[in-house]
């Protein structure tokens, strides 16, 4: 009796449950196929009229989500691109977390064929997927942020592009400069102690290029500073960041900045009392009485330009790379319990030097290279002289050959360990 | 009605193991449980999202199989996952954990990743192919041949053995990676001859991944004949079942074991080669991506039928590629995904449980009745 009644109450649920979805499978297949005939209403309206702002349609492909600097900047600028043209939510579609592996292809590509006219992907690694992809796509453009191979690929679809971070990065060093001298005048420190620590990501030019700035701004201000930097090998890597950090600080470093993506670094200056400047985001959130600025970018800039560019018909550059001038780089409000005196103004005059092209970060007279001026080293010849091509007029013209930083000179003053 | 003494001791459910269970009734389990499974995800979804459910649901489906391009990409990650699961299959039956497919995948990935680099100008194309699927499959069955031979002669523990050997497989790929990377000091090897596409699979059957099927269900049709029908088949069972009576029907368990770990790290070896050569045409850290231990889900949901592997490795992917959809669609992140098929594993593997067990009542309730 009992087990008849179990077996009955059992059927009877799964009758009902069999029912209710049984219909709700039905409507969700005709959904489907009400979606699928929309998209390809979009993709053909798409395709006869490449110009039509209410047609187009933007694809994008993050290496993190809003959770990460790095992609939350990019996000930023994405959003501010679609309020500046008046773009719907439907008309960006955004990929997120995309690593840096056949998953890019899989992503460009279905971007493509969802209709997108304009695609931009955000990291390093991505590139040769974009090109295979563009490869199979000319007729739509690809963008593609911190890359090199755009020009040298011979496709007319494939553009780079990158802001001059470096010169925020000038304009950090700055900052800390002005906060080294504050040590030294109050007595905390010599002026031989003046060593700043650099949590670096990975030993490539883009970093080299980003701490080099960097120190070049600090010294502008702080002659008798020195740097060590340290590699965590990952863009973005918590602990590691923290830990590294914290090594610099054991290695006598008074200040910390950072080329890698997570509040690490701040957080063990927090703890340990250290002055520090971050880099994307404001970092004085988790660390109050540490962080003095961050060097940032503002991708917006570029992301309204070239969509409009593209849909006025107008060509966009292949490599694309600009800072002061026009916007697209910055540092974030002082923090103002932590910078020392006078540093908005001595920010402000090199921030308009910058934009004016008066001041040229990497001015080959404020730093030497084993002893000798850039100039001499290429005049020997050698390894150096590769660098031929990128100075001239008493400064080395960093991002102008491509976008992407060319800047991997070790110079005086900073050690790599 | 003696038992209505006891009421009150007895617990509230008392879990009852079931003698048989039809197939139709066995069936009928699982499919309430698939089910439900897609309610509380519905339920969910709208939690997180308020989006409703059946757009939802759509977004998937669109995401796995709404373009020709999206319908091959799921095909090419569900045979992926296939070959693996269908690898894990005779050292599963030999009752031998081997959780150490992702590091054979590594280590299989890896070798075809060196043939495509040093071998890619000197050889022809045919030629490369097959020689990236032989070595990568004698990688695999390196990685799969150590452990077997700690546990047939000195019984070590497989399960800790492979899944070490986990750790350094993806070491010497992260080795191989600095080795190999381009440009120097990106940390990844990219596209390899990307120009030259020597050592990519052809298009078979008018796809990029054809011949990635066909491998892997030549291999899969390979494994059940040989797991069914050949002699080796039926030792590995009885080893699996018992040693000893293995060993009393004259058996060589110790070369059992280790012929029978090294066809199993050969085929995830070559899974190795199909992904790499087949697909990503690179290599890096996440070229196993978690395959060796979803294949191992798979395998055992499915009782190693062949069949049921597909679907359900199928089943997975399809909402893997689905949730890629819904992730750009409605501004969800990818972690949405694990979610759901995390809801879908949790709701499969229990139904499981109740074709072994059924539930019963405290019995006061049933009188109440």
């Amino acid at each position: 009796m009992k087990k008849r009644m179990q077996v009955l109450s059992s059927l009877l649920l799964a009758v009902a449950m069999l029912a209710g979805c049984g219909s709700t499978a039905g409507e969700s297949t005709q959904n489907a196929a009400e979606t699928t005939v929309q998209s390809e209403d979009v993709a053909t309206a798409d395709e006869s009229a490449a110009v039509d702002v209410s047609a187009l349609k933007v694809g994008v492909i993050y290496i993190g989500d809003e959770n990460e600097g790095y992609t939350e900047a990019h996000m930023k600028g994405i959003d501010e691109m679609m309020a500046s043209l008046g773009l719907n939510e439907d008309q960006v579609v955004e990929k997120t977390n995309i690593p840096e592996d056949e998953s890019c292809y899989d992503a460009a590509v279905d971007l493509a064929d969802q209709g997108c006219g304009i695609i931009f992907a955000t990291s390093f690694g991505h590139e040769s997927y974009l090109l295979q992809a563009a490869a199979e796509y000319p007729e739509v453009d690809f963008y593609h942020a911190t890359g090199y191979q755009a020009a040298s690929s011979g496709m007319a679809n494939v553009h780079n592009y990158f802001t001059a971070i470096y010169e925020a990065r000038y304009v950090s060093g700055i900052v800390a400069g002005m906060k080294l001298n504050e040590m030294i005048d109050n007595g905390t420190i010599t002026e031989d102690q003046a060593k700043v620590g650099y949590v670096g990501a990975f030993p490539y030019a883009e970093v080299v290029s980003g701490y080099t700035s960097f120190y070049l701004g600090a010294k502008s201000v702080c002659p008798s500073v020195t740097m060590e930097v340290q590699y965590t090998n990952s863009w973005a890597d918590m602990s590691a960041e923290a830990e590294v950090a914290k090594q610099l600080i054991a290695d006598d470093c008074v200040l910390i900045s950072q080329h890698a993506d997570t509040t690490g670094a701040p957080s063990s200056c927090e703890e340990m009392g250290v002055p520090c400047v971050g880099y994307n985001v404001d970092m004085t959130s988790v660390a109050p009485d540490a962080a003095l600025t961050s060097a940032a970018n503002n991708w917006g800039v570029y992301y309204t330009q070239t969509v409009t560019n593209f849909v006025n018909g107008v060509v966009n550059p292949v490599d694309w790379a600009e800072g002061y001038s026009v916007g697209a780089v910055y540092v974030t409000d002082l923090n103002k319990a932590t910078v020392a005196e006078g540093t908005a103004d001595a920010a402000a005059k090199a921030e308009a030097a910058l934009a004016d092209g008066s001041l040229h970060v990497f001015d080959t007279t404020t730093f030497t290279v084993e002893g000798k001026s850039i100039e001499d080293l290429i005049a020997e010849g050698g390894d150096y002289a590769k660098y031929a091509d990128y100075v001239s007029d008493g400064y080395f013209h960093e991002s102008t050959v491509i976008s992407a930083p060319a800047f991997d000179l070790r110079i005086d003053g900073i050690t790599e360990k | 009605m003696n038992h209505n003494t006891v009421t009150n001791k007895e617990p509230l459910i008392r879990m009852v193991k079931r003698g048989h269970i039809g197939k139709k009734r066995a069936w009928t389990i699982r499919g309430i449980a698939m089910l439900i499974s897609l309610m509380v995800c519905a339920l969910v979804i709208v939690g997180i999202t308020g989006q409703n459910p059946l757009q939802v649901y759509a977004g998937i489906i669109d995401g796995a199989v709404g373009s020709n391009r999206r319908i091959w990409v799921t095909i090419r990650e569900t045979f992926a996952l296939l070959i693996v699961a269908v690898g894990l299959v005779p050292a599963f039956q030999m009752h031998f954990w081997n959780i150490g497919a992702e590091g054979q995948i590594l280590m299989g990935g890896v070798a075809s990743a060196a043939m495509m680099i040093y071998l890619g100008d000197a050889l022809p194309n045919w030629l490369l192919i097959v020689l990236i699927l032989v070595v990568s499959s004698l990688a695999g069955l390196l990685w799969g041949l150590l452990p077997a031979l700690f546990k047939a002669h000195m019984n070590t523990n497989e399960t800790l053995f492979t899944l070490m050997l986990n750790y350094v497989a993806m070491q010497i790929t992260t080795f191989a990676i600095v080795f190999w990377e381009n440009p120097a000091g990106s940390n990844t090897v990219g596209i390899i001859n990307s120009a030259t596409q020597k050592g990519w699979f052809p298009r078979v059957l008018g796809s990029n991944y054809g011949l990635n099927v066909l491998l892997v269900l030549a291999i899969t049709a390979a494994v059940s004949i040989y797991m069914k029908y050949s002699k080796q088949g039926y030792e590995i069972k009885v080893v699996g079942e018992s040693q000893n009576t293995a060993r009393y029907a004259a058996i060589n368990v110790k070369w059992v074991i280790v012929r029978t770990m090294m066809i199993s790290g050969a085929i995830c070896g070559l899974a190795g080669a199909i992904i790499v050569s087949g697909a990503s045409h690179t290599i890096s850290t996440s070229t196993a991506g978690g395959r060796g231990f979803t294949a191992i889900i798979v395998a055992w949901m499915s009782k190693f039928n062949p069949i049921a592997m597909l679907a359900i490795s199928g089943f997975l992917v399809f909402m893997q590629q689905g949730s890629i959809q819904i992730a750009s669609q409605f501004g969800l992140n990818e972690n949405a995904s694990d979610i759901i098929t995390g809801i879908l594993l949790f709701f499969m593997i229990g139904s499981e449980f109740f074709l072994k067990y059924r539930l019963e009542f405290k019995h006061r309730k049933e009188n109440a009745k």
